[in-house]
């Protein structure tokens, strides 16, 4: 079984395709490596059945020579996603007996790609969180020193750890700020977070609507481009969605980056990223001038206002989004004798406490009197920030940055709101002007924890990113395992 | 905005947790009022940065959202519809009882 989860999610498909395996064995192995792996908290929901339905298909398919991108590959969908017939709780209370009637429109992609469901993987309450912990069904065990109970960071964390421990061959996940280039970065994996607009958000529970984007996790650069691949897409449904070709990612693996120039941010190498961190961020500095790159000093004045510009702006889209859970069309009900009540006692019953936090914060920004202080003036930030960007791709193809401030933290360590949201200080700003990002891991910590560096490209140009991102893969050539994944 | 020694008090929070239709429990209260001041402190940031003259960026798409024609596209669909409804009847959603 072991050799089945070796292969990682191109070379399975390749395996798939020669006969070497089949996806029933494939899936089967995954299904076994999920509950070997079951303490770590990944699966909110699985779909055993599904799964080696869809796999019996794909196996036909594969037979008669009918193959799809993704025919056969188990894969992990966060639990964001609408998935019809299958519980869809975005961790959260509220949500906990909801069956979606429809498909999202990324996991429909992925389906009709040939892709096999495995199961819903845990997240933070509505997205909204850096370590899974506000999950209503408790936190997820990062795989990685398992047994000093590591946060595999958040939203996207059931996601990470699940790619991590290999009890998924890849996941979806979401991010509106970060949820899933630092979770990435925590288990020692890539995650991908495309341009604003790539992947339709029809169907995905909604948190901030100017700023969530759906993208792969996975365990390799090449398997991110598979994945994206199917996962891209212009969608009616979606009048944020790009209508726009996304090129065969798989085209700009071994582009090389010769003569391609890298801006380095001098506001992200500042205050409080840890001595290892900043030793590997180097080390990629010089990895990618050693590929023919040139390194190129930038600058990006308002990067120190992203996480303030962020946190009015998310809350604020997120307390108009989250009022749709009144308590009458679907999520759960308390009952009440007038309709005020039943709406205050269903939403103070379903809701966690950062969940509130975050409506309490959008209301008042958005409330008459502070709207043009706070909300306003945020948004004007945004654009001052958008325009830094603008501004450094006149002169640098990419940028590189750390992807966390710190490796992962210990689970259960109480923090305060604010110390938590210090955790996406290096990925909020390129979620504000909507661009793509890639966390990938280049090495482990003194404690033998996985250090994600970032990339950023401008606006879709999401092969570029994948062209660098394999450099830098491959010359950092992490190749560890984590202690807590399956055999 | 306003300064940054102002600090939501509990009336503050009550009158928004009234508008946000959320029941917060008095035990809860002053934690969360705290934790608001540290937030709203922290955002206050913003008012360092010359914002005179800059638009506010609303959406990062660049394209002008696009229309469609008003078409039923699907329909017929009313159990799904009340599929997952806490409580509904005869093709309704059922609220409690708002006039008397």
């Amino acid at each position: 079984m072991s050799e089945l989860l070796d292969l990682n999610l191109v070379e399975a498909s390749k395996a798939l395709k020669n006969k070497k395996i089949s996806s029933l064995e494939l899936t089967k192995a995954y299904l076994k490596s999920i509950s070997n792996t079951s303490s770590l908290g990944a699966y909110l929901e699985i779909v055993e059945d599904k799964a080696i339905r869809m796999a019996k298909e794909s196996d036909k398919k594969l037979f008669d020579g009918t193959a799809r991108p993704l025919e056969g590959i188990p894969i992990g969908i966060k639990d964001m996603f609408c998935t019809k017939d299958i519980k869809t709780t975005a961790s959260s209370k509220i949500l906990e007996n909801f069956i979606p009637t429809y498909e999202s429109t990324v996991t429909q992609n992925l389906w009709n790609d040939g892709a096999v469901i495995l199961g819903k993987l845990s997240c933070d309450e509505f997205a909204m969180g850096s370590s899974n912990e506000t999950a209503a069904k408790g936190n997820v065990i990062n795989p990685w020193l398992k047994n000093k109970k590591m946060s595999p960071g958040g939203s996207s964390g059931g996601s990470a750890a699940a790619v991590a421990a290999r009890s998924a061959l890849a996941a979806t996940g979401t991010d509106t700020g970060g949820s899933i280039r630092q979770p990435a970065a925590f288990c020692g994996i890539t995650g991908l977070k495309p341009t604003y607009g790539r992947c339709s958000r029809w169907g995905i529970v909604a948190f901030s609507s100017s700023l969530d984007q759906a993208g792969p996790l996975t365990r390799t650069v090449s398997d991110a481009a598979l994945m994206l691949n199917s996962m891209a897409g212009y969608d009616q449904k979606d009048s944020t969605s790009a209508n726009l070709k996304m090129p065969d990612l798989m085209d700009y693996l071994d582009k090389g980056i010769k003569g391609k120039k890298i801006g380095i941010p001098k506001e992200y190498t500042q205050d409080g990223i840890s001595e290892d961190i900043g030793k590997f961020y180097e080390k990629s500095i010089d990895w990618l001038r050693d590929e023919g790159a040139e390194i190129i000093p930038v600058s990006l004045p308002h990067t120190k206002y992203a996480l303030p510009a962020y946190y009015i702006i998310a809350p604020a889209e997120a307390s108009s989004n989250l009022a749709r859970y009144d308590g009458v069309r679907y999520g759960a009900r308390q009952e009440a004798s007038s309709l005020d009540e039943m709406y205050e006692l269903t939403r103070g019953n379903g809701f966690g406490d950062e969940v509130k936090r975050r409506i309490m914060i959008g209301t008042y920004v958005l409330s008459s009197g502070y709207y043009d202080a706070y909300y306003l003036k945020a948004q004007k930030v945004r654009r001052l920030i958008k325009e830094d960007f603008e501004n450094v791709y006149k002169k640098v193809d990419f940028i590189l940055t750390p992807s966390t401030p710190t490796t992962s933290f210990e689970l259960g360590k109480k923090q305060d709101p604010l110390t938590m949201y210090l955790n996406d200080i290096f990925t909020v700003p390129a979620s504000l002007a909507g661009l793509p990002g890639i966390s990938l891991p280049v090495g482990l910590d003194k404690s033998g924890l996985p250090i994600g560096i970032q990339l950023i490209a401008n606006s879709f140009d999401e092969p570029g990113l994948i062209s660098t991102a394999r450099v830098l893969e491959m010359s950092a050539g992490f190749n560890f395992i984590a202690d807590g994944a399956a055999k | 905005m306003p300064n940054k020694d102002t600090i939501v008090d509990v009336p503050t929070v009550n009158k928004i947790a009234r508008l946000s239709r959320l029941d917060i429990s008095e035990v809860n209260k002053q934690s969360l009022t705290n934790d608001l001041n540290n937030i709203l402190r922290f955002v206050a940031q913003l008012d360092e940065v010359d914002t005179s003259n800059i638009e506010p960026l609303a959406s990062v798409t660049g394209h002008k959202l696009p229309l469609r024609s008003d078409d039923v596209n699907d329909g017929n669909i009313e159990d799904l519809v009340l599929k997952n409804a806490p409580e509904s009847s005869s093709g309704f959603f059922v609220v409690p009882k708002v006039i008397e």
